[in-house]
């Protein structure tokens, strides 16, 4: 019932988790957690490109007004919020939000070129954020599997947090969050040290030896934590650390195996929806470990 | 007053005046166009002797009862031309600076832009001195006392500076002994002299001199008065321990079952007692018991009863040998003393940064990254580990350390913008006791610069480098994470432009040196100024850097920025000796320079209408209430007045006046006004 009181959250899928890319599990899971426990999203309508990696790289304005085309059209819908559950998507809209505010020119120039006028009064949230401030009750009142003996490394990677003083979320050398919704779906959170190194993002196709250096540092970290699961909610984070696991094992010389999970997943296993339709099958690492655990 | 002599002398300065300013036209315009001015004259070096007689000369020889010298600010040398006068017998306060050189020669390199100017100049003190008004210092009588807050080592120099001068000083130290962070550290750059050999003979000097009082676990109340007449009142925190009666004989602190509290002297690397002293060296060698610890407090506060009528714990009182009185006295209360003082040294030290504030180091995190005063400690034979390094999660040797400068130092972004000085110091000196008692280990440093110096200082730093094989690596750190039992430190060395990662066993961060927690309440109750970083203001960063921005009030040591064990030394004896040459008279001349409330004849009184804006604005408490009373004792209106040993002639009060009752003396309306009105408009 209390749900319904609630305003519809705008949702931003963005290119990386929207049906038929690479990361469409954590989507998947994201909307299929959303029906069960709220809060209602909705996606915006006609949204495009956030203007991260290409575009921001290379053009300024050109990525500031991809991004507050979407924000321009969240609130011509009346949205007061935007879940972008992708961190490269959050961070790129609540950094163009700022811009427009503090530079009158370029605000009006965007505002020409999108030809939609944009407030600045819709909030930008992360998954992680959505999660704490609406779904914490509805978790413990809905869960209905709680896991044997899960422990999981929650890895935050760069995006959620930095630059501080513009996303303003948790602290960002040692944040907490990730590590309070595992424990409402009953996992058990390992203290470890990288949760918030970084993985290499866009990286790994360019400078793959780098990235096979530091996400190698990460899976050792969280296993030799005794971690059974990674936990992200990032995108990227997943592709270096799942996708490439595989290369890492080998380069480095040792067996991992170790699956990365979608927090959104995670909730999903507690809330005991199918395994496929988390995407939890979509994965380069088999995560059969962690869905028995929810057995 | 409109008829006085007024005699103009222009100051060549060398050349600083006369290259860009025509001085000898300026005489001759000044003395044909002001009627009044009797006497100009040019001369080389005003301020020289010959330059000085000239004034007295010609004041005396001329008759001139109004003085105007067109030379550099009167900052520089309006004291010296006032005293030239005094000899003649003309009341200082006729003669005035015209500031031809700062604003005037030294920015204008025309010519006749600068001699028009220096004329204007000329004219609008001329018309200024015209109403001059013959003012006489004003005579405070002085307390021969001083009051040192702090019982570091800058308040103990100071306290036995001022003591050898023959002058009674009371000390006031907050916690249970003197010492300060001086007796923390393990041996001193740049001659690694044992700190405790050269710190704990002082202390005990200070707590034999007769002329000094000692109050420790005391803090400052309040302070009232002014320059030579203040009045302090000092909590004397309840103890607990009857100083008198207790000998320190240790028998109480040896039998206290509360032995696992953090030692704030160790920097938590040790523990204590709930009854203690803070380290074997401390003075008075006297304990007091931690209230918020001792069971025996606990328990009363949990039961709201009197402390000594619990009977949790009665270990320490049941030990103590003294009778019939036992020393300890568990129901003790705080006391309140008030003293009379006639100047002040505030000496009141420092803080380590918070090692919380680095997240990505470590810092309050992992037990083996440790400041640089817990380092001190380590290192220290008196300290936790008795001198042994080793690191405090397991006690094993460490054989790799890394030391991280400036944490928080040089770094506006998350800690403080400016540099802690010491840090570079004590890190080549960290990096000389560690290898000297761990032969195999090896030291890097992170750093941005090596700031070295002072005398020996560069030398030391070297010889860390090419003699004790530290290795310095010019680059940040950006992170500091556990892997197993080591350290895994991330970091930057810009001199190859490579990535650096160190496993080491301890990390030491050389943490900022920050001002006390409460610098600014101190700072309230002595109405002195403090800076962005709360560090307490010296009036003039050169020419005056021991004196506070209140007459009598003087600075020593770290709470006016950060500084090493010679500077504050340097610092605490300069503040004694100006201490001491206040005390040296009986009472003291004041610049008669101050605000002063209207008094009218009866029916009206005084103008002031007792609105007190002026209290509000008056940055030195000098505004004070006065009941104007009839013959019966009947108030007939409460106004302001001005406390003239407090005033600092500032004139807020009178530019905030609403009726115009305030004017301050040497710069009232008319005066300025007369100053104004001289500036010809084109």
């Amino acid at each position: 019932m209390q749900i319904e009181e609630r305003t519809k959250i705008g949702y931003y899928p963005g290119c990386a988790i929207t049906m038929g890319s690479s990361s469409e599990e954590y989507g998947t899971s994201v909307l299929r957690v959303s029906e069960e426990i709220g809060p209602e999203l909705e996606e915006i309508h006609d949204w495009n490109c956030c203007g991260a990696s290409s575009a921001h790289a290379t053009n300024h304005k050109l990525s500031t007004a991809l991004s507050i085309r979407n924000i321009s059209l969240a609130e011509q819908s009346g949205f007061k919020e935007i879940l972008a559950p992708c961190p490269m998507c959050s961070q790129r809209l609540i950094i163009s939000q700022k811009d427009v505010a503090d530079d009158e020119k370029l605000k009006k120039d965007v505002e020409d070129a999108i030809e939609m006028p944009c407030n600045g009064d819709v909030k930008i949230i992360n998954y992680l954020e959505l999660i704490k401030n609406y779904c914490m009750d509805e978790i413990a009142e809905k869960k209905k599997k709680t896991p044997k003996d899960l422990k999981v490394a929650c890895y935050y990677g760069c995006l959620l947090l930095r630059p501080p003083k513009v996303l303003k979320f948790d602290d960002p050398e040692n944040p907490t969050s990730m590590e309070e919704i595992v424990e409402a779906t009953g996992a058990i959170p390992v203290d470890w040290e990288l949760k918030t190194n970084c993985c290499g993002g866009g990286f790994t196709l360019s400078r793959t030896d780098v990235v096979l250096k530091l996400t190698n540092d990460i899976l050792e970290c969280a296993v030799d934590a005794g971690a059974d699961a990674i936990a992200v909610a990032c995108p990227m984070c997943h592709a270096n650390l799942d996708m490439r696991q595989k290369k890492i094992e080998k380069e480095y010389n040792r067996k991992f195996d170790i699956p990365v999970v979608y927090i959104s997943e995670l909730i999903g296993l507690a809330l005991d929806l199918g395994p496929i339709s988390l995407g939890l099958n979509k994965h380069f690492i088999d995560t059969e470990s962690v869905v028995n655990a929810f057995a | 007053m409109g008829n006085k002599k007024i005699g103009v002398f222009v100051c060549h300065c060398g050349t600083n005046i006369s290259a860009t300013v025509d001085v000898e036209k300026v005489a001759e315009e000044t003395k044909k166009n002001n009627p009044g001015v009797s006497y100009t004259t040019t001369y080389k070096y005003m301020c020289s002797d010959p330059g000085q007689k000239l004034l007295r000369d010609k004041i005396k020889e001329e008759g001139l009862d109004g003085v105007v010298v067109a030379a550099c600010s009167p900052k520089m040398h309006e004291h010296t031309f006032r005293n030239a006068a005094i000899k003649t017998g003309l009341n200082p306060y006729h003669v005035e600076i015209s500031n031809i050189r700062e604003q005037c020669s030294w920015v204008h390199p025309e010519i006749p832009v600068g001699t028009e100017k220096s004329t204007d100049l000329v004219r609008m003190m001329t018309e200024k001195v015209r109403k001059d008004k013959s003012l006489n210092a004003i005579k405070v009588p002085v307390t021969k006392r001083a009051l040192v807050i702090g019982g570091g080592i800058a308040g103990i120099q100071a306290a036995l500076d001022i003591a050898d001068g023959g002058h009674e000083v009371i000390m006031v130290e907050r916690e249970a002994s003197i010492g300060g962070h001086m007796a923390q550290l393990s041996e001193t750059f740049p001659t690694l002299d044992c700190s405790q050999c050269i710190m704990t003979p002082k202390m005990v000097e200070a707590a034999q001199n007769d002329n000094i009082t000692m109050h420790t676990w005391s803090e400052i109340e309040s302070v009232d008065g002014y320059i030579g007449n203040f009045t302090v009142k000092i909590r004397k925190k309840a103890r607990s321990v009857d100083l008198d009666l207790c000998t320190g004989c240790s028998s109480c602190w040896q039998v206290c079952p509360c032995s696992k509290i953090k030692s704030e002297f160790d920097m938590g690397l040790g523990n204590r007692t709930a009854i203690y002293i803070p380290f074997p060296q401390a003075i008075p060698s006297k304990p007091v018991i931690d209230r918020e610890n001792c069971i025996l407090f606990k328990d009363a506060r949990k039961k709201n009863i009197k402390p000594n009528d619990s009977k949790v714990c009665r270990k320490c009182i049941d030990a103590c040998p003294i009778a019939p009185v036992k020393a300890i006295d568990y129901n003790q209360e705080d006391e309140i003393i008030e003293v009379k003082v006639g100047a002040i040294i505030v000496a009141t030290g420092y803080k380590e940064l918070e090692d919380g504030l680095y997240g990505e180091y470590g810092g309050g995190k992992y037990e083996d990254v440790i400041t640089g005063l817990q380092f001190e400690r380590l290192a220290s034979a008196s300290g936790p580990t008795e001198g042994v390094i080793k690191r405090p999660s397991d006690g094993k040797e460490p054989e790799i350390v890394v030391f991280i400068q400036c944490v928080g130092s040089r770094d506006p972004a998350k800690g403080c913008s400016y540099c802690s000085k010491t840090c570079c110091m004590y890190t080549a000196k960290h990096t000389m006791l560690y290898k000297h008692k761990v032969h195999h280990g090896h030291a890097f440093v992170f750093y941005i610069d090596i700031r070295c110096a002072g005398k020996g200082y560069e030398e030391f730093s070297q010889r860390a480098i090419e003699e004790e094989g530290a290795t310095y690596l010019r680059g940040r750190v950006s992170r500091v994470y556990k892997k197993g039992e080591k350290l895994v430190v991330l970091g930057a060395d810009t001199l190859t432009g490579s990535v650096v990662e160190i496993e080491a066993d301890m990390v030491v961060l050389a943490s900022a040196m920050k001002a006390q927690d409460d610098a600014m309440e101190i700072a309230q109750k002595l109405s002195i100024q403090y800076d962005k970083d709360k560090f307490l203001s010296e009036i003039h960063p050169k020419l005056k850097p021991v004196e506070s921005s209140s007459a009598g009030i003087f600075l020593a040591g770290t709470c006016q920025g950060p500084k090493d064990i010679p500077e504050t030394v340097a610092q605490a004896g300069a503040a004694a000796s100006k201490v001491l040459a206040l005390l040296s008279s009986d009472e003291l001349e004041r610049e008669p320079v101050v605000a002063r409330v209207d008094r009218q004849l009866p029916p009206v009184f005084s103008t002031c209408i007792g609105c007190f804006y002026c209290q509000k604005v008056c940055p030195y408490s000098a505004i004070e209430s006065e009941d104007i009373k009839a013959r019966d004792g009947s108030v007939i209106k409460t106004v302001a007045r001005v406390n003239e040993g407090l005033c600092q002639g500032c004139g807020l009060c009178a530019a905030t006046c609403r009726s115009k009752s305030i004017e301050l003396d040497g710069f009232n309306d008319e005066q300025i006004y007369a100053e104004i009105n001289a500036v010809e408009f084109n």
